[in-house]
Order: structure tokens, then C-alpha cells, then sequence
């Protein structure tokens, strides 16, 4: 069974971001980009699923521009067979894609490679969305699996624990079907030396929303960004006395 | 003609807090506004649905193949009675961020997560980025489904109104989703998202058993647990604790955060809660920078001093 894992190419998340001083974007000049991390757990859940036998093989894709075949060589190098690249003008950002546009690409790619399982992030870190997966699932009329930390796969369904408000559900999704993961699914391995020389020779497939039939939905219009309202935090106490003191002043116990 | 559909956050069968909260953010659009309730077992929540002031029309689905909240086949049920709302709002929980994006791909729409503010019918404000920006966004699309932060409105008042009660006869299955089963944590205690107070804990508290000052000092604040992924992770509590951008979000009157560093992560899930307090033994962690009152010191000797001082 073919599994097809979507990457995206963000911001790395140990960069603290700054809106840029015309509010019109954040500042994404010169920062370290990498692959997100639930789509790098994505990545290492298919690929250990081709190791255990369960899968025959892991193709990765990714939407953006010439640059995301940087994170397309990174799934390589984790162990993913093949890659495409949907190419978009510039980010999906600035293309105006959202992520309905996405799924609508994934979608039709969907339907020409035929995987039998989806493995998304459950959200990336920059957008914070939270939707490419179950948009993409609601477009084909798969089953869904959300924020999973638990995958088994058999032959005619896949078995997903989910992680919910409450605490835990477990599924059973009848396969061909979609599933994000959540950040306790796995540790993703870490990358050595052989492993990128032997991505390099991996083939980056190239396609394009016209060669798909696919012309996506405009996201929505994002008119400012503004950084988040200052806490004014800093401030230190000597001992837990002083401490009870303010809360109690600030009526709070 | 603005019309608002919300779809009702359910909590073992009871209305969630959250669900007054989005109902405010629905009232703030200035039109007209539904209820659905759908689930399984929700008789109370329906009379308490009818009983919100403000709302026209509770509709209801009350099926046991409601029950797990599948996504499979609330999204067909919402989109069937779709028609003539220009917004389909939910809590940004589990259920609505499951929910939501399905409905509106099946709608061809676009959809908007966690907005925390209302600007106009088109125009809202969500953060992206763990909080760190805050983006302006409008949609031009007929009908705009949005996910909302609980915690960024404030909740409409629980009684005086008398809305009309519409059962809905359409029963949807999910014929390729099984319920295998769930594991609720069960808890005397507040509710994270809602609780007026927090007491987080993070590697810190060194163990499971090390934990449990944390609970301890939340009995006596009558105070909800919250926790750091890496307090998670590390199996000293269950999932659902998680606080941050990948968790759940929290702004309650007072925070308490014992041994959590304050990575940007956790801070996203925190920042807007009104008094914020942190223990480190740490003088340079980050948590200080947004904590109002910071001790420096070992939590494991300032904690149990707390409980006896409150
Ligand atoms: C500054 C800024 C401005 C923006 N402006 C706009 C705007 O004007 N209009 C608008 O609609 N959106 C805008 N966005 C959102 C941006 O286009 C999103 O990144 C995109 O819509 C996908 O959403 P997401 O990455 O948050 O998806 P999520 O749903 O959070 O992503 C979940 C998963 O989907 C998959 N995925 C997502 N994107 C890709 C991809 N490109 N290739 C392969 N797989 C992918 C990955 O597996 C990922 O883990 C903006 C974002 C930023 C940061
Ligand atoms: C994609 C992604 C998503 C994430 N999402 C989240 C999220 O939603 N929520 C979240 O919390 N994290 C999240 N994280 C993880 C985050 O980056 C941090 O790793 C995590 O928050 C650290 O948890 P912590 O503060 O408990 O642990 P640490 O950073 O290890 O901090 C422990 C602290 O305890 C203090 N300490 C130790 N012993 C004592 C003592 N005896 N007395 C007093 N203080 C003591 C130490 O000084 C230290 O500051 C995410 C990470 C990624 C990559």
C-alpha cells in the first residue's frame, strides 16, 4: 500500500517571529526554515510503516515554491521513496492560497497516485490552521483521523487513537483514508550524513496546478498582521509571603 | 439576510462553557442566531440550548449515531442544514477543529480557525505563528465558517430567552468510521479551558508522584491542572492537560505555573490569562518574562509553603 504524506515548508520553531513594521506580513527574511514538525512525525510514522512491511511505499509532496524542495530532500532523507513537487508561484502565502486551495491540489494528486493512506500534520506552525487534512478528506469523502498518537495499519482499515478534548478515542477508519498526526505519535529519527547522499539520487517528481486540472479557491485576504498586545510580566518577589500578599491585593485568591 | 448557525459544544451530554462563549462571538456579528445541538442523550442540553437569550431556533439531532462526534457525518448534517446561515461558527476544541474545515470543503468554502476577534460580517482577527502575530483577515466567500477562541469572548447570559425547538428528521451514518472506544479522564475538577484558575506543571515536577503538588495546590485554589507538553510527554498526565499552541488555550483570572520554562509553545497556549505566576529555580528562564509575580526558588520547597500561607 502507497502511502503519500504532504510537507510544508515553514518557519523553524525555535525562531521567535517579528511582524514587520508596515504590518503587512511577518518578517521571513534570512530566518532558518525547515520542514514542520508534525509533518516531519508524519513523515517518520509512513516511513515506519514501509519498515514494519505495512506500507510498499511513502511518496512526500509538497505545494510552494522551488525552495520546498528542500523539506521534499529532508522526507528523502528520512526514508521516503519518492517525492513530488507542486510548484506555485511563490509561498502559498504570497500565490493567496489557503488552505482549502491546498487540499483542492492534493486532492486531484490524490486521485492520480491512488494511496491508500494520507498521513498529514495536524497544523503547521506558522499558519496554525488546522484544516489542509480534514478539508482534504471532505473533498474526497475519506474517512478522517484527527491529532492522532497512535496508528495501526491493517489491510482494509487503519486503526488511529485520537487525541481529544476529554482524553482518548480510537477509531477504526476503512481505508483509503486521511489521518494527522499529533506531536506524541513518534520521535522522528535523526538524519546522518549517508542517509542525505542517498536522498540525493531520490527522483523530486515536478507537477503544477495546470497539469492537475486544478485551478484552487483563493484563501481568505489577509488585510494586517500586528504583533500580539505586550504583557507587561517581569516583575520579581523575594519570598512566598510577598507572593501571597500581591495575589491577595490583586483579589485573585 | 445575515443568519448565524452555532453549532453547540457538548460535554457528556451537557452544554459546554465554551458553547456561550461562541455564541457571543456569533451576537457580535449582529444577525440573528440558531443553535444546532447534536448528539446523543442531549435532552438537558437542549433545554438549557432553549433557555439562552438571544437565540431563535434550536435544532436538534439527538441519535445515538451522534454519539462520538464523528466528523463523517456531523459535516454532511451541518452542510444539509446549511442553507440560509451566513456563518457556521464552533468552539475551536477537538470536535469543531475536526468539524469545521470538512464542512466547509464540502461547501467550498473557505474556513477561518481559532479567531479571537469580530471586526465586521467578513472581517476577523485570528493569531498565527504560536500567538506571536495576530492577523487581520476578511473573507469574500457566501458563507464563512469559523472555529472561536473561547477564551477571547465573554459568555451571553444562560436564561432569558424561549427559543423554538425543530427536530431534525435526517439521521446520517458514518458506515466507514467505527468507534473503537474512548478514554475520558474523569475529574472532579474545573475545566481547563474555563476554570477562573490554573495550576500548570512542567518537567519540574521531576515525576509522576512530584506531580502531585501540583494537584495539591489546585484543591486548595479550587483551580483546574494544566500541564507543559514536555510534563505530557514525560507521562506525568494525561494528554488533555496539554496547555499551549498545540494544546489548549487558557486565560484565567490566575495562573500558576510551577517548573515550566515558558518556551514560546506553552506561552501561546497562556499570555492572555490576567495574573500570571511562575516558580522556576531558574532566574533566567523565559516563563519570568510574562509571569507578573516571579519567584525565584525550588518548587518543591516554595510550593508546599504556598499551600500552608493560602
Ligand atoms: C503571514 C501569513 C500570511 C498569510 N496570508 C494568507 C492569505 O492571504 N490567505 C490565505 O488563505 N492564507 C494565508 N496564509 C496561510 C497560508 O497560506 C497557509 O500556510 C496555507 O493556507 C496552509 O495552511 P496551514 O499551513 O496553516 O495548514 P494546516 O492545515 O495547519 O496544515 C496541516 C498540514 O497540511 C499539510 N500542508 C499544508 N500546507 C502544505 C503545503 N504547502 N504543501 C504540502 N502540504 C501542506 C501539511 O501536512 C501540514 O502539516 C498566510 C499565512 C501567513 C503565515
Ligand atoms: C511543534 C511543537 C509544538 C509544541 N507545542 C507545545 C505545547 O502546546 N505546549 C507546551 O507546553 N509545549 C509545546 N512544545 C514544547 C516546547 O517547545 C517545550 O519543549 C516545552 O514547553 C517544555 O516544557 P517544560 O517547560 O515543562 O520543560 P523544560 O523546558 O525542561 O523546563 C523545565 C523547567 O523547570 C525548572 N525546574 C526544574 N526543577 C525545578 C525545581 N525543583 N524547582 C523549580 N523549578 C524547577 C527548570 O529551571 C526549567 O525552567 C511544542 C514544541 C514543538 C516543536
Amino acid at each position: 500500500m502507497k502511502v503519500l504524506v504532504p510537507v510544508k515548508r515553514v518557519i523553524d520553531y525555535n525562531v521567535r517571529v517579528r511582524v514587520k513594521s508596515d504590518h503587512s506580513d511577518v518578517d521571513l527574511a534570512n530566518v532558518k526554515m525547515a520542514i514542520n514538525p508534525f509533518c516531519e512525525i508524519a513523515v517518520e510514522a509512513a516511513v515506519r510503516l514501509r519498515e514494519d512491511g505495512k506500507a510498499s511505499e511513502v511518496v512526500a509532496v509538497s505545494v510552494g515554491p522551488k525552495v520546498v524542495q528542500e523539506q521534499l530532500r529532508t522526507a528523502l532523507a528520512m526514508g521516503a521513496d519518492r517525492a513530488i513537487w507542486i510548484e506555485t508561484p511563490e509561498t502559498p502565502e504570497t500565490a493567496g492560497l489557503g488552505p482549502l486551495g491546498i487540499a483542492q491540489l492534493l486532492a486531484a494528486l490524490v486521485r492520480e497516485e491512488q494511496p491508500g493512506l494520507v498521513l498529514l500534520g495536524k497544523q503547521s506552525i506558522d499558519g496554525d490552521n488546522n484544516q489542509t487534512g480534514q478539508m482534504l478528506a471532505g473533498l474526497l469523502d475519506y474517512p478522517q483521523g484527527t491529532f492522532v498518537s497512535g496508528l495501526e495499519l491493517g489491510d482494509e482499515e487503519v486503526e488511529v487513537v485520537r487525541e481529544i478534548d476529554g482524553g482518548l478515542q480510537t477509531l477504526a477508519l476503512r481505508l483509503p483514508a486521511v489521518v494527522t498526526t499529533d506531536l506524541r505519535l513518534n520521535t522522528p529519527r535523526f538524519i546522518r550524513a549517508p542517509d542525505i547522499m542517498k536522498a540525493r539520487r531520490k527522483p523530486i517528481a515536478h507537477t503544477a496546478p495546470e497539469q492537475l486540472g486544478v485551478n484552487p479557491a483563493p484563501g481568505p485576504r489577509t488585510l494586517a498582521v500586528h504583533p500580539p498586545e505586550p504583557r507587561a510580566g517581569g516583575r520579581r518577589v523575594e519570598s512566598v509571603g510577598e507572593l501571597v500578599e500581591h495575589l491577595r491585593q490583586a483579589q485573585v485568591i | 439576510m445575515m443568519r448565524s448557525l452555532v453549532i453547540a459544544d457538548l460535554d457528556k451530554g451537557q452544554l459546554a462553557a465554551a458553547t456561550y462563549h461562541v455564541i457571543e462571538a456569533a451576537r457580535q456579528l449582529g444577525a440573528p442566531c440558531d443553535l444546532l445541538v447534536v448528539g446523543e442523550g442531549c435532552a438537558d442540553a437542549v433545554t438549557r440550548a432553549c433557555a439562552i437569550a438571544g437565540i431563535e431556533r434550536v435544532l436538534v439531532a439527538d441519535d445515538p449515531v451522534y454519539a462520538a462526534s464523528l466528523a463523517e457525518n456531523l459535516a454532511p448534517l451541518v452542510v444539509a442544514v446549511s442553507a440560509g446561515y451566513s456563518h457556521l461558527l464552533a468552539a475551536a476544541g477537538s470536535v469543531g477543529k475536526d468539524l469545521m474545515p470538512r464542512v466547509a470543503a464540502r461547501l467550498g468554502v473557505n474556513q477561518l480557525s481559532e479567531v479571537i476577534g469580530v471586526e465586521s460580517s467578513s472581517r476577523f482577527r485570528r493569531p498565527i505563528y504560536a500567538g506571536n502575530a495576530i492577523a487581520t483577515v476578511e473573507s469574500d466567500d457566501p458563507v464563512k465558517v469559523l472555529t472561536v477562541r473561547q477564551t477571547a469572548f465573554a459568555a451571553v447570559e444562560p436564561r432569558g430567552g424561549d427559543a423554538e425547538r425543530v427536530e431534525l428528521e435526517q439521521v446520517i451514518e458514518a458506515p466507514s468510521t467505527r468507534l473503537l472506544g474512548e478514554q475520558r479522564a474523569e475529574s472532579e475538577r474545573p475545566e481547563l479551558t474555563s476554570a477562573r484558575v490554573v495550576v500548570s506543571g512542567g518537567r519540574g515536577l521531576g515525576s509522576r508522584e512530584g506531580f502531585e503538588l501540583v494537584y495539591q495546590l489546585a484543591d486548595r485554589l479550587e483551580a483546574a491542572v494544566g500541564a507543559s507538553r514536555a510534563a505530557v510527554d514525560a507521562g506525568f498526565v494525561a494528554n488533555d492537560l496539554q496547555v499551549g499552541q498545540t494544546g489548549k488555550v487558557v486565560a484565567p483570572e490566575l495562573y500558576i505555573a510551577l517548573g515550566v520554562s515558558g518556551a514560546i509553545q506553552h506561552l501561546a497556549g497562556m499570555k492572555d490569562s490576567k495574573v500570571v505566576v511562575a516558580i522556576n529555580k531558574d532566574p533566567d528562564a523565559p516563563i519570568f518574562q510574562v509571569a507578573d509575580y516571579g519567584l525565584v526558588a525550588d518548587l518543591f520547597e516554595a510550593v508546599p509553603e504556598l499551600i500552608e500561607q493560602i
